[in-house]
């Protein structure tokens, strides 16, 4: 569906893209994950058309974005940062208008504008002026905007900046739902986000593809979560009662901290879910260890992505294993 | 062309439903008005003279409207983010620059329009032709496309509306002086700038109820070639941007 080839983009001096290349099948969902600067704004500007490569090819479903620009264009969908969105405007207008300047004929209209108005669940606000609409709605209705013309590429940059955890969610149903009709490329530096809703996620920093593939084949582990416990008690009895092998751990490490914190026991395991975080507590609990804290630390795709991105330590600490962990 | 027309609705509507068209609607006719009487109508005149004074004092309001009316077409809508919209649909930019030209064309018809009834005073209660009047009619139309793609140049360049009001200004105001120029140039140099005059060249004629088609090429030609410039720039940006 997408092929995009060693593609650079200069400002004067300034390296933006140096060499990107990847591919993307129809009907992904993929991720572009990157600090902000990354170039991620900049490949999508180019995937939609806006701006023009100063080298390398892009090609979406046989049409190459430089040499035939308008075709380009009738395949894509595009949400910026900032919804472009008219506020004199109503949403059934702005969207009529959309679709209109996009290609869709004057016939078809008002009943596509009816589809995609029940798609991102906006019937309700049809006919309200866009700028007495929350900042949520206004991306429900750049969403809806950017498919009014059913493009094959729908492109969404940092869609879900700026809301609410409800409209998060509410956000992350609409994307996943694009998929069944849409091959979906969104870029945020929200990790979360990316590996909530993509299928697969391309890691871009300094201008380059510095790592690709689905959450699992980044970690290398399956996306393990990990977590640090603090509870009294000291290393010793974690070690003679062969507690972490009773909880079943295998990958996990304890210390003993001291200072103002003498009597204390630091724990730290990785698990595959949440069953075997209630088994380790439950073991600490039995064997008499006064659980203090149960705190979640980062997720191994979020170090993973601070290592690669260089904005953070390596993945994990020296006393932690990690088996078939990160490079 | 259809989907230029849809840009220029579009346009006219962000006119209409914006307080700022009213203003420019309202601030222009009561300007109109306000010279209409106060100089236009004052002191023993006849017919002729009254409607050729109105001619002349809507060619400064109709300037002075064109370049508010303009400001905003491409400045406005990068600063609001709305331009992408226009950028990432399947059309070439010259259908955009058209699109947009004919809807602020459109907005400006109207105001002249609406200012139609102080020349109709002057024609019911004086001495004057229909032709006089459809003739300076004419010229505002032309005079405001010609700084209208004067505006929209300036918008398409500049960073935001205030500087491309200065700019449009900047570019009027040299070629209504062009005429000084033409005064110390000699020669065919000297002619061409004259030619160049925005105002005493070409307008004055219209005023007077005479169509010159040396006038109209000229407004016609200066419109196409800002609009052609227009169009580069927005070209140009795909590339540096």
């Amino acid at each position: 569906m997408i092929e995009a080839r060693g593609v650079h983009k200069h400002y004067g001096e300034k390296t933006a893209l140096d060499g990107v290349s990847f591919s993307i099948a129809r009907g992904e969902v993929v991720g572009f994950l990157g600090l902000n600067g990354a170039g991620k704004t900049t490949m999508l500007k180019i995937l939609c058309g806006l701006l023009l490569p100063t080298a390398g090819s892009v090609v979406v479903d046989g049409v190459d974005a430089v040499s035939d620009p308008l075709a380009l264009r009738r395949q894509i969908g595009f949400l910026p940062d900032r919804p472009p969105l008219y506020g004199e405007m109503t949403v059934r207008q702005m969207l009529s208008y959309a679709g209109r300047l996009n290609g869709v004929a004057g016939s078809r209209i008002d009943a596509r504008v009816r589809e995609v108005l029940a798609l991102a669940d906006l019937e309700h606000v049809a006919d309200d002026l866009v700028e007495t609409l929350s900042h949520g709605y206004r991306q429900r209705v750049g969403i809806a905007q950017s498919i009014v013309h059913e493009p094959k590429l729908v492109v969404l940059d940092e869609p879900i900046s700026g809301l609410d955890p409800a409209q998060i969610v509410a956000m992350r149903g609409l994307i996943r739902g694009l998929k069944d009709k849409h091959t979906v490329l969104l870029s945020s530096h929200i990790l979360g986000e990316i590996s909530h809703t993509a299928d697969r996620i391309l890691v871009l920093h300094g201008g380059r593809i510095v790592a690709q593939g689905t959450e699992a084949e980044l970690v290398g582990g399956g996306g393990r979560k990990k977590v640090e416990i603090v509870a009294r008690g000291r290393l010793a009895d974690v070690e003679k009662g062969e507690l972490l092998r009773m909880a079943g751990l295998t990958n996990a490490s304890a210390v003993d901290l001291g200072g103002s914190q003498q009597g204390l026991v630091r724990l730290r395991a990785s698990f595959d879910d949440d069953a075997a975080r209630e088994r380790l507590i439950k073991t600490l609990v039995e064997q008499g260890f006064g659980v203090r804290t149960v705190v979640d630390l980062e997720s191994d795709l979020e170090a993973l992505f601070l290592t690669l991105t260089g904005g953070g330590a390596t993945p994990a600490s020296s006393s932690f294993t990690q088996p078939g962990g990160v490079a | 062309m259809s989907t230029a027309l849809l840009i220029a609705r579009r346009e006219l509507f962000g006119y209409l439903a914006t307080m700022t068209g009213w203003l420019i609607l309202g601030i222009v006719l009561l300007a109109d008005g306000l010279l209409f009487n106060g100089f236009a109508m004052s002191g023993e005149k006849k017919s002729f003279d009254v409607l050729q004074g109105f001619f002349y004092f809507s060619s400064g309001t109709t300037m002075v409207a064109s370049i508010f009316i303009s400001m905003r077409l491409f400045a406005e809508e990068r600063q609001q983010g709305t331009m992408v919209l226009l950028e990432t649909a399947p059309i070439g930019e010259h259908v955009v620059v058209i699109g947009k030209f004919l809807g602020a064309w459109a907005f400006l018809l109207l105001l002249l329009a609406l200012s139609g009834y102080l020349p109709a005073l002057v024609l019911v209660n004086g001495h004057v032709s229909a032709g006089h009047v459809a003739a300076g009619y004419v010229g505002l139309a032309l005079l405001g496309a010609a700084c209208i793609g004067i505006g929209a140049l300036s918008s398409a360049l500049a960073k935001n509306q205030i500087l491309a009001a200065v700019m449009s200004g900047t570019i009027i105001v040299g070629l209504l002086l062009a005429w000084m120029l033409a005064k110390k140039i000699d020669g065919t140099l000297g002619d061409v700038v004259g030619f160049l005059d925005l105002f005493d060249q070409h307008y004055r004629a219209f005023s007077r109820g005479t169509i010159k088609l040396a006038s109209v090429a000229y407004y016609l030609g200066l419109t196409w070639g800002a609009l052609l410039l227009c169009t580069a720039v927005l070209s140009a940006r795909r590339w540096r941007a």
